[in-house]
């Protein structure tokens, strides 16, 4: 029993919230989930088994990238333990010409896109300050990611700017017609950055899908600090339609997110999404969740496990026992493919951090760096 | 031969971004009123009427997301310049700028350009209100990754916006917005300078007399002021703020052997310190004194009543003058 005072965060379930899959795994759309069953009758059984390999393998790499960083590999790890299933259900909706610009948890979003995980490993690991080119075609038009909180939302609606005034977007061609995923959290959704995207997407139209994940915590603030009303609410103020989705449930996170995203490129103007989730884990690596929350809450969200959920809608459905024994192995395979390559991962060059700081040629730079290369290249003269 | 237009600074930097947008259709403008008011110091009239809403933009009122969406504009190819409306109103926007616009291209190694001019009119001289006199120049040129310049004359000004905005990469571009409305002559023939040029202004041997945007003229009053009392001092323009051109302003004291920094903002961690120490490092044993500085002083600019006492004046300079000469 907890009492009154206890910060407990399960949220009951509003009217408004779109589900499909009952924590348990059953198949039982509330009545918000039903516009949308048409786009989920219309999956099949090879893309939910997608869904589940996608949420079971960066579960995986989650645990094996906190582990490197316990064991001093890396400085810091941000967990997405619990995020999977809005994460894989919002990225599945994305069509290959769309734009991603996450914020900082969304490893698995960038794995969909064909970014090479390992690229955020080097993130954390501290050999980059970006990771991957989000110009270059295999890396699926996917931003870098962004620690300042909800900056990358002005980011996102500019490009999304873009698309509408070179007419990317809004000509009726699904299959051309491009479109921005925004990714943030219930506790960016406080900063300013996050008003003024929705400002300017909602007066310029922009084709963009503000994507919400609330896992509840901003490190160690529960998201009643950041708003007594559910945070989705919050669009229609700024003329924007909105929904709420059970993110723990990727069927349903799917399907709000592909229909989001196409009334978006179709010109529609923005849309925003709520995915009530739960961080499982910590927020990174240097937190302690056990200072704010309580084993009641992190119980009652573990009994809403997304991929648990998923796995038992899937058996339900007779998926054997042999699918389960492949996705674990390759789930363990990717994980222990990321240690090894973070272990044999190198330093870098001093000279790198000269290289492009400007584009173009700057007296400055180029004198520091001849100098520290000068400097540098002193101690081999002595040595030798 | 070339053909001179006399004009003020204010119809120079129109007529430059006119040219910029006629060059490049991803050229776009965006700011606070700049459509069919054409800002309030009417930089952009007629461009909204010339090329559309969709080429000159009236933003919402928010600064971060002026420069927030022009970084993303320019990751999708655009070529945006921002208007800051006035100086004291660009900090909403300095996550943005200094966090954001100037690191995108070191982060992605070089992958993503950043395109992006922000257009800040500043200083004071205008008898303004509170946050409409500031000179925050050194909060950017202290970012790396930013350009950071600021024209004197009308010629400058029509020259070196294009120049910005055919960069690659960020520039902060300070307006002197006293300076908008006297005339002088621009050759739309020629460019004068590339864009991070200092120049000597005014030629002299005694003393040289350094500084940018609004304070160039008064340096050039302070230097004839000088003349009639038997001083020749030499004036250099700044022009552009980081990266600095030392040449002009090393040859020039290493003939005068004295130099005096005017700057309009606080002294403390200033351009014109940054300046004064690399030129001591740099000339010392050219330097008869050391270089002094006049700035404005370390307090929060003040009620346009005392703005006469805050901003350096030709007096003040060649008070500093007469202490290096005293050496």
């Amino acid at each position: 029993m907890t009492s009154a005072d206890t910060v407990n965060v399960v949220p009951a379930d509003g009217p408004d919230l779109v589900r499909v899959l009952a924590a348990d795994g059953t198949f039982a759309p509330t009545p918000a989930a039903e516009p949308y069953l048409d786009l989920i009758e219309a999956l099949t059984e090879a893309d939910l088994e997608t869904f589940y390999r996608d949420m079971a393998v960066v579960r995986a790499f989650d645990r094996q990238a906190t582990n490197l960083q316990r064991q001093g590999h890396l400085a810091l790890w941000p967990p997405s333990l619990g995020q999977e299933a809005a994460q894989v259900g919002s990225a599945r909706a994305l069509r290959p010409q769309d734009h991603v610009f996450p914020s900082y948890r969304e490893h698995v979003v960038c794995r969909i896109r064909g970014v090479d995980l390992i690229d955020i490993i080097r993130v954390m690991r501290g050999v980059s300050h970006g990771g991957w080119d989000p110009t270059d075609p295999a890396n699926g038009n996917t931003h870098i990611y962004t620690l300042v909180l909800g900056s990358q939302t002005l980011h996102a609606t500019g490009y999304a700017m873009g698309l509408a005034f070179d007419g990317r977007s809004g000509t009726g061609d699904p299959d051309r017609d491009e479109a921005v995923i925004v990714y943030y959290g219930d506790g960016a959704s406080s900063q300013g950055d996050v008003h003024e995207a929705m400002v300017f997407a909602n007066s310029f139209r922009t084709p963009e899908v503000f994507f919400l994940q609330n896992n509840q915590w901003a490190i160690s603030v529960p998201v009643r600090t950041q708003s007594p009303a559910p945070l989705h609410r919050r669009a229609a103020g700024y003329g924007m339609p909105s929904v709420q989705v059970d993110g723990n449930d990727v069927i349903a996170s799917y399907a709000v997110t592909r229909r989001a995203l196409e009334e978006a490129r179709g010109g529609a103007g923005p849309r925003a999404i709520e995915a009530m989730t739960y961080r499982m884990g910590a927020h990174t690596t240097s937190d302690d969740p056990t200072k704010y929350r309580t084993d009641d809450e992190e119980s009652a969200w573990a009994r809403r496990d997304p991929v648990a959920r998923m796995e038992a809608y899937l058996r339900s459905r007779g998926a054997s026992d042999a699918f389960f024994a492949d996705v674990d192995a390759e789930a363990a395979a990717y994980a222990e493919d990321i240690r090894v390559r973070t272990v044999a991962l190198g330093g870098i060059e001093a000279d790198g951090m000269f290289a492009h700081v400007y584009s173009e040629p700057h007296p400055l730079m180029e004198q520091e760096r001849a100098w520290l290369a000068e400097y540098e290249a002193s101690f081999g003269e002595e040595q030798a | 031969m070339s053909e001179l237009t006399s004009m003020p600074m204010g119809k120079a930097l129109t007529a430059g971004l006119r040219a910029a947008m006629e060059r490049d259709d991803h050229v776009v403008l965006m700011g606070e009123d700049i459509g069919p008011l054409g800002g309030v110091f009417r930089i952009t009239e007629g461009l909204q009427a010339e090329f559309g809403p969709r080429r000159v933009i009236d933003t919402p009122l928010a600064e971060s997301g002026i420069v927030g969406t022009a970084i993303g504009l320019a990751m999708a190819g655009f070529r945006p310049v921002c208007e800051i409306q006035f100086d004291g109103f660009v900090y909403p926007a300095f996550d943005q700028i200094t966090s954001q616009l100037a690191k995108l291209t070191s982060r992605t190694e070089g992958a993503l350009r950043m395109p992006v001019v922000i257009r800040i009119p500043y200083g004071g001289h205008i008898g303004a209100i509170e946050h409409h006199q500031e000179s925050p120049e050194a909060y950017f040129t202290h970012t790396p990754g930013l350009r950071v310049v600021s024209p004197s004359t009308p010629n400058d000004a029509y020259w070196m916006i294009q120049d910005a905005i055919a960069s690659d990469d960020p520039v902060i571009f300070f307006e002197p917005k006293s300076r908008y409305w006297p005339k002088g002559e621009v050759d739309f023939s020629d460019r004068a300078l590339p864009l991070h040029a200092s120049r000597i202004v005014r030629r002299g041997t005694d003393v040289t007399l350094v500084g940018h945007g609004a304070m160039v003229a008064t340096l050039l009053q302070a230097a004839a002021l000088a003349e009639a009392e038997g001083v020749s001092a030499e004036v250099v323009d700044l022009r552009s703020l980081s990266p600095v051109d030392y040449g002009p302003i090393l040859d020039s004291v290493r003939r005068t052997g004295r130099m005096v920094y005017a700057q309009e903002a606080p002294g403390f961690t200033s351009l014109g310190s940054e300046i004064a120490a690399t030129v001591m490092e740099q000339a010392f044993y050219a330097l008869e004194a050391p270089v002094l500085r006049v700035s404005g002083f370390d307090v929060p600019f003040p009620p346009a009543n005392l703005e006469g006492v805050y901003l350096p004046d030709p007096d003040r300079i060649l008070e500093a003058v007469d202490r290096a000469l005293a050496y």
